[in-house]
């Protein structure tokens, strides 16, 4: 979508030449779609003439000039970079600030039991009168307290836990969460993906049926009810084999997200297998096995790395949208989609609960779609195929 | 055509059985919670406890257990959710009873938010796809990537703090079972819904009829009616557009069935009574009866649309033709 971005005269999108495959168009999921989109959109001119820049370096070579060209997907990375640096320095946070994750100051409440803004929070005027308590022991929305609180670089959120900290904490589930999903479905996604296209017959049949069962079901409630059977005690499920906390989640979203990108991948294997090059390596003796390791599978890799870019933002908010209705990670774990949850009913008083990790969800995934974007753009799937 | 609806039909059966089969393994085979013990209550004796649990069916082997809840989700009357199995544990209400009472909530808010994800994405994606690289397609698209990117959770929030709170224009969120629909959308009750289930679609139907309309604008056929003398303006709305809205109807049917199923996350954050807000309540109370028959609910809605969706892209689409 962003060839836009690139212009200007330089632009040798669609110089190299490939006649484009897309799968089939009927009955493609929301996520599909969007990639097969991706695979076709931009303009391939048949026959048209490498730039001479391009002459004699490797696909990945030409992709790399592409992708630094583009600022925006630049911008991406640095955005992601310094999510996962704020991630690993999270414990830093601690040592800085001096407030564990999950401790509790209730000196950072004031009288009614409000939390505490940040010191540098533009507090409207008279808004650190006493809230009125009405006579349902409500607090009054008319008169909001913001009452700052020296040492809290982002606020307190509801129960007197340091905001900043947490979001910082939260950016490790986030990631983690996204980054294990991701991979997992892309292993299971590939390998699948592979298989049935490259054997066809009554193992593709069987394992696209499996994909559409998958994409039949209802997914977020098969997730929701996983996540509190397994997550409501200690022990877990499934004789305890099964944790509650980032695995459970990660696991749940992986296991329900691969069958896009197996429908992907077996489009692509589908017409890969019947290219002379295949022929020429079947030719030379060798196996199933190696052909889909060696020939088929580093043919695959462009589409799956655009793709993989961007299911990323989406286990991103699956993650988020599992823990804001309660039942994603266990409740001491930060979490951005938690923190959103608890700001919901408290926004009215404390703008910063609901500011401050929904900046820090809406930056990360912008980032990744943004690289994706880029991604797609610069390796421009079709003419790897 | 006819063998192609009989087999769809016996996959359709085939998927509730499956979910159906999931949520029951998910719920009662590894329980969180006795039911029988939440429903009766803190101080009950360990008698109460056991009558309860053999009202509720519990005490039977699983495959029983699994066979009472099965039996209800026959598609007939006097099968479908009967009261004698599906009934809330936790108020004894019927299945069929709740979610007949918030339904309306989950229709109304599916349409609406369906009208203005298509009056907004339809529009901004032909915009971009017709001139493509002008600023009304830079601006299109950076609001499609602001959409696709944005938590619909954060949105609503955002949407409920600025034109409720600061700006007063639309009413606190909340809503009560059984409220007149027509009236709640009188007082605005569904707008900041509507708006915060919309963006995110709007965002991706944008981008859809972008992409589709650039491709399919480099069809042969595209280029047939353009050395024919057609002008441009017919081309593109007359011959473009047919192709490269073709998708949008498939996803258009795919969304509708899957949100009608339930939209968890706006319905809870509205305070909007419909049948998410009623599922992601009962997952919470561990509410068996209402978890399967919310879930089975939801895939059939999934199903059902799949197999329209399918069916009306055959006659949409003459190249498509089934088997």
């Amino acid at each position: 979508m962003s060839d836009e971005r690139h212009g200007g005269p330089g632009d040798d999108k669609g110089s190299l030449l490939a006649p484009g495959t897309s799968g089939s168009r009927s009955g493609l999921g929301k996520d599909e779609s969007f990639v097969e989109q991706a695979l076709v959109e931009s303009e391939v001119v048949p026959g048209a003439l490498m730039p001479k820049e391009d002459i004699g370096r490797s696909p990945w070579q030409i992709f790399w000039r592409q992708f630094r060209r583009d600022r925006w997907a630049l911008t991406g990375v640095a955005v992601i970079i310094v999510m996962i640096v704020l991630a690993l320095i999270a414990p830093l946070s601690v040592r800085w600030t001096g407030h564990d994750p999950n401790f509790v100051n209730l000196d950072a409440l004031d009288s009614f039991g409000l939390p505490g803004a940040p010191a540098w929070w533009p507090c409207p005027d008279g808004a650190n009168d006493a809230p009125v308590v009405t006579q349902g022991g409500q607090i009054s929305v008319t008169s909001p307290g913001c009452t700052a609180v020296p040492g809290y670089w982002l606020g307190v959120d509801g129960t007197g836990r340091d905001l900043f900290v947490r979001i910082l904490y939260g950016a490790r589930t986030s990631l983690v969460i996204a980054f294990a999903a991701t991979g997992i479905s892309l292993v299971i996604g590939t390998v699948l993906g592979v298989i049935s296209g490259f054997f066809r017959g009554k193992t593709d049949t069987f394992i696209s049926r499996l994909t559409d069962v998958v994409l039949s079901l209802p997914i977020l409630l098969l997730a929701l009810g996983l996540v509190s059977a397994c997550g409501a005690s200690a022990e877990g499920c499934l004789g305890g084999l099964i944790q509650p906390g980032l695995l459970l989640v990660s696991l749940i979203i992986g296991l329900f997200s691969w069958p896009y990108i197996s429908r992907i991948i077996r489009g692509q294997v589908l017409s890969l297998r019947e290219k002379e090059f295949v022929e020429a390596s079947r030719s030379l003796g060798a196996s199933n096995w190696r052909i889909m390791a060696r020939e088929v599978l580093p043919n695959v890799a462009a589409p799956l790395i655009v793709y993989t870019t961007l299911i990323i933002p989406a286990n991103i908010l699956f993650e988020a949208g599992l823990s804001f209705l309660g039942v994603g990670v266990p409740q001491t774990t930060p979490s951005w989609g938690a923190m959103l949850s608890e700001s919901a009913s408290a926004f009215e008083y404390a703008v910063w609960l609901m500011v401050f990790p929904g900046l820090a969800l809406f930056m990360t995934t912008l980032a990744f779609n943004l690289v994706g974007d880029g991604l797609r753009d610069a390796l421009d799937p079709r003419t790897q195929a | 055509m006819g063998r192609y609806l009989i087999r769809r039909t016996l996959f359709l059966i085939l998927v509730l059985f499956i979910v159906s089969l999931l949520t029951f393994l998910i719920f009662v085979k590894l329980p969180a919670a006795d039911p029988a013990r939440r429903a009766t209550g803190r101080s009950t004796t360990p008698e109460q406890v056991e009558a309860a649990r053999e009202a509720f069916g519990l005490d039977k082997p699983l495959y029983v257990q699994y066979g009472r809840f099965a039996k209800g989700l026959i598609p007939l009357p006097g099968f479908f959710l009967n009261e004698d199995v599906y009934y809330s544990y936790g108020n004894f209400i019927a299945v069929k009873e709740e979610i007949y009472r918030r339904l309306p909530v989950t229709i109304t808010l599916t349409i609406g938010a369906a009208v203005i994800w298509l009056a907004m994405g339809i529009p901004i994606g032909i915009i971009s796809g017709v001139r493509k690289g002008s600023i009304w397609d830079r601006a299109g698209m950076v609001f499609a990537l602001i959409g696709v990117s944005m938590p619909v959770f954060w949105l609503g929030q955002l949407l409920l703090y600025f034109f409720w709170f600061q700006l007063g224009w639309a009413p606190p969120s909340g809503l009560q079972i059984g409220a007149s629909i027509w009236e709640s959308i009188a007082e605005g009750k569904f707008i900041l819904p509507w708006i915060t289930l919309a963006f995110t679609s709007a965002a991706f139907y944008a981008r859809m009829v972008r992409g589709n309309l650039i491709e399919t604008m480099s069809e042969d056929y595209i280029r047939t009616a353009r050395s024919k003398g057609l002008a441009e303006r017919r081309v593109i709305y007359k011959h473009g557009l047919r192709g490269a809205l073709t998708p949008v109807v498939t996803m258009l049917g795919l969304d509708i069935g899957l949100l009608l199923g339930g939209a968890f996350i706006t319905e809870t954050l509205f305070g909007l009574p419909g049948i998410g807000e009623l599922a992601v309540k009962s997952i919470n109370n561990n509410d068996f009866p209402m978890v399967m028959g919310v879930t089975v609910l939801g895939a059939l809605f999934i199903a059902v649309a799949n197999l329209v969706v399918d069916v009306v892209y055959a006659f949409l689409d003459p190249r498509v033709r089934y088997t």
